[in-house]
């Protein structure tokens, strides 16, 4: 009799959880790709902890705060690794809806991630989507933050540059200006006084003819 | 008392000065596919010849000119006779429309050197959609360097009609490549000369470190070895000699007036034979060892994706089989497939459509060149290296280098000829000269900043120029040898510098470099005529791929503009003298 029960009771269980049954989830893990020489062996100690993860993440959910280890069927281990599970009811007679434990999932999905030492590419519940992580996005994009500094500094450099261009063309034009009014005041005084004064001999723009220099006047320094 | 000419510091600016100019992004990413194309290892062979015959004797014939006109190309080519102004007019006509459109790649240039900074760099990962499920469905079709270029930085509208708005991101990357170019020629030759030392020198510093990283990358052997591989039977393709001596004709960038240009600040005894040989075989050298470069890119490139392919042939399998994980490998893949084709022949069938072909050989043949290069091949070899962001800085620091050398010689061809004139010199300085035209060229250049910004990019890079340098540099030729006469102008070369002109250079100037050119230039006018509509390609951002469209006719229109503008001026400016000397000798009273 009541090996007659167990059979039943495994029977159900076993047609709870088929590949393709109702509200029943493939998973698949690829430990070899993800830790290479650290690869663990997936044997049923792992399984009991795997079936831990999903009970603990179906307690999250409201209404389901007493869901046991034990209402968590795995079935169809295969050597890839990947097996399909399915979550049932207190009563284990029912699998519960699969919405309710792929949102129960998707909310501990990190957790039961970095239990496994997985990601989200190695470690797959095919038909749950995972939630991406979004892009670091800083306030300001850190291209304009460099556009600003270099923009900066040349538009600093090509005002330096035009300013001393300008200063320099003053500078010749001013001295060349000032040989024109020396000039200038040289022929008023000639048609004032009609003598040349000495002092104007003197002035920086004017040409003094060497070749009526004697030897010491030469050789004085100024 | 008249002002004496600027002229560079010393002669080696000058020599830094045309290598900077010469030296530009067609040597990074035009010659290697050229060489991709046209057989590897044999493409050399037409392209030296193709060097000692055309390129050389051309590059000597501009900066001859310069050197002994000391003017810009409009006083220099006037000089040589008062109809052939519009050569000079031409070129400067021709060098506008190549300052508006070149910059804008200094601006993608900075665009991506300024995204470089970055962690991860973000043309390396496809954004994610509106829900957070998956990544963005262009992406995905395309790849996420395809997605950065053509969306991110283009903003790629479906076709050339639909022009869009000027996008402010690459607008203001223009400015400041329009800024830089001012600060680099605000003085002339002498900021010129001093920033030629830069722009000059440090692209080789990069290419060496990118030569000893490129070598050392998995799989850039295969790229080495396919590229020189020659493939002896392309010798007899008339399209790998054409193509040779189109590459060396502006490689060189003869025709531009820039080489007049700058070889007019020299001082007249300055030995120009010998810089012409320094400066074309330091630019092809330069081709060659940045092909050298690129294809240890490509292999790297390559093998990355073949291995990637082979990965998720593997994965598919394994997944489809619930074979142990890591059971597959790339060197057992056959044996397994057979194995599973024979043992499991229903499943395997279901599976087989998916599983795609992976091949080497196809990962190297495909050959890309122009900005898809270096902004998208290159890229996505880059985010593949170690500390991506590092190479990524380089590479662009690089092209921006190059770029702007380019952009120096290109300015200085059409800021010598206004400077010389004594009309505009007098009313405004130097400066305001400059300014006006860079600020004239960004204006113009937001049009390359909109949606359907690079569909005329493409336009104007591929017509802009080509037709009218090959005209214009025909004539020059013609009228240094037959107008001016080559025993006048040898002779004059003689007294400049002190040394007799070689007869070499005599018979390729009178005989060989023009017909080459009268060759070029029927065969594109062939070319052109035969291949009926005009056609480009239009990003599909539905499909994630580029598809073949047509032009408009507005499009043509402003194709046919673009030609006609500047060889047009070459008939209307001897016109133009003609009929002046008419009406003032009739004007003129006779002497009695």
């Amino acid at each position: 009799m009541l090996w007659l029960l167990f059979f039943l009771v495994t029977v159900i269980r076993a047609e709870l959880c088929q590949p393709d049954a109702e509200n029943a989830f493939k998973v698949r893990l690829s430990i070899r790709t993800a830790l290479g020489d650290k690869a663990y062996v997936w044997d049923t100690n792992e399984e009991y902890l795997f079936r831990a993860m999903v009970a603990f993440s179906m307690r999250k959910v409201p209404n389901r705060e007493t869901t046991e280890i034990s209402h968590v069927l795995l079935c169809n281990v295969t050597q890839r690794v990947s097996f399909w599970f399915v979550v049932t009811d207190p009563s284990k007679n029912h699998t519960l809806p699969a919405n309710e434990v792929q949102s129960a999932i998707r909310m501990n999905r990190n957790r039961i991630n970095n239990v496994f030492f997985l990601n989200d590419q190695t470690l797959e519940f095919l038909k749950i989507p995972s939630t991406l992580a979004p892009p670091m996005d800083p306030s300001v994009p850190i291209w304009i933050i460099i556009f600003g500094v270099i923009f900066c500094i040349v538009i600093v450099a090509t005002t330096l540059l035009i300013l001393s261009g300008i200063r320099q063309r003053r500078r010749e034009n001013k001295g060349s200006s000032e040989v024109d009014d020396i000039e200038d005041k040289l022929e008023n005084m000639d048609t004032i006084t009609n003598s040349t004064r000495c002092d104007s001999l003197d002035m920086k723009g004017g040409h003094i003819n060497d070749v009526f220099m004697t030897e010491d006047e030469r050789l004085t320094p100024l | 008392m008249e002002k004496a000419r600027a002229q560079w510091g010393n002669p080696l600016q000058f020599v830094f000065a045309c290598i900077s100019y010469a030296v530009g992004l067609g040597n990074v990413w035009r010659f290697p596919y050229l060489c991709q194309m046209y057989g590897g290892g044999s493409f050399l062979v037409p392209y030296l010849i193709m060097l000692i015959v055309e390129g050389m004797p051309l590059l000597y014939l501009e900066l001859a000119v310069g050197q002994r006109m000391r003017q810009g190309s409009i006083g220099a080519w006037r000089t040589i006779s008062p109809y052939l102004g519009g050569v000079g007019v031409a070129s400067v006509v021709v060098s506008f429309f190549l300052a508006i459109y070149y910059n804008i790649i200094n601006a993608w240039g900075f665009w991506y050197f300024f995204n470089s900074f970055q962690d991860p760099l973000p043309w390396s990962v496809c954004p994610l959609n509106g829900n957070r499920t998956g990544y963005d469905e262009e992406c995905e079709k395309a790849s996420s360097t395809q997605y950065f270029w053509y969306r991110k930085t283009l903003n790629i509208s479906p076709s050339i009609q639909e022009s869009g708005t000027v996008q402010w991101e690459p607008a203001l990357c223009l400015v400041l490549a329009w800024t830089m170019v001012y600060l680099c020629i605000l003085r002339g030759p002498e900021t010129t000369g001093k920033v030629a030392y830069i722009t000059a020198l440090v692209p080789y510093g990069v290419l060496i470190i990118y030569l000893v990283r490129g070598l050392t990358l998995h799989g850039a052997t295969n790229g080495l070895l396919y590229m020189f591989t020659p493939k002896v039977e392309q010798l007899a393709n008339p399209r790998a000699w054409i193509n040779a001596a189109t590459q060396i004709f502006f490689s060189l960038g003869l025709g531009f007036g820039s080489l007049i240009a700058f070889a007019s600040y020299n001082e007249p005894s300055n030995n120009c034979q010998k810089h012409t040989i320094v400066v074309s075989l330091i630019n092809s050298a330069t081709s060659i060892f940045a092909s050298v470069v690129t294809f240890s890119i490509y292999g790297f490139k390559a093998t990355f994706n073949y291995e990637d392919c082979l990965n998720k042939v593997i994965l598919l399998l394994t997944n489809s089989f619930d074979l142990e994980d890591g059971f597959l490998t790339a060197s057992n893949l056959e044996q397994v497939k057979g194995y599973l084709a024979s043992t499991y022949p229903s499943k395997y069938s279901e599976v087989f459509p998916l599983l795609e072909n992976c091949s080497l050989e196809s990962e190297l043949d495909t050959a890309v060149q122009g900005t898809g290069l270096a902004f998208i091949v290159y890229t996505e070899a880059i985010k593949n290296m170690e500390v991506s962001q590092l190479w990524s800085v380089l590479y662009f620091f690089m092209l921006l280098l190059l770029g702007m050398g380019s952009m120096l010689g290109n300015t200085a061809a059409i800021l010598t000829p206004l400077t010389d004139s004594q009309v505009i010199s007098s009313h405004l300085p130097k400066e305001a000269i400059s300014g006006l035209l860079c600020l004239v060229n960004c204006a113009i250049g937001l049009l390359f900043t909109m949606e359907a910004g690079s569909y005329w990019f493409d336009i104007f890079n591929d017509y802009a120029a080509t037709l009218s340098l090959l005209l214009i540099v025909l004539v020059e030729a013609i009228a240094v040898c037959y107008v001016y006469g080559l025993r006048r102008f040898g002779a004059e070369l003689e007294a400049m510098t002190g040394r007799a002109l070689n007869w070499y250079w005599k018979v390729m100037w009178a005989f060989v470099s023009p017909l080459l050119i009268v060759s070029l230039f029927l065969f594109y006018l062939a070319d052109y005529i035969l291949s009926g509509t005009l056609q480009y390609q239009a990003w599909d951002a539905t499909q994630g791929r580029l598809v073949t469209k047509d032009y408009p006719a507005y499009a043509v229109v402003v194709i046919g503009l673009l030609v006609a503008s500047s060889t047009m001026c070459i008939p209307l400016v001897a016109l133009g003298t003609y009929v002046m000397r008419r009406l003032k000798k009739g004007s003129s009273v006779p002497v009695a």
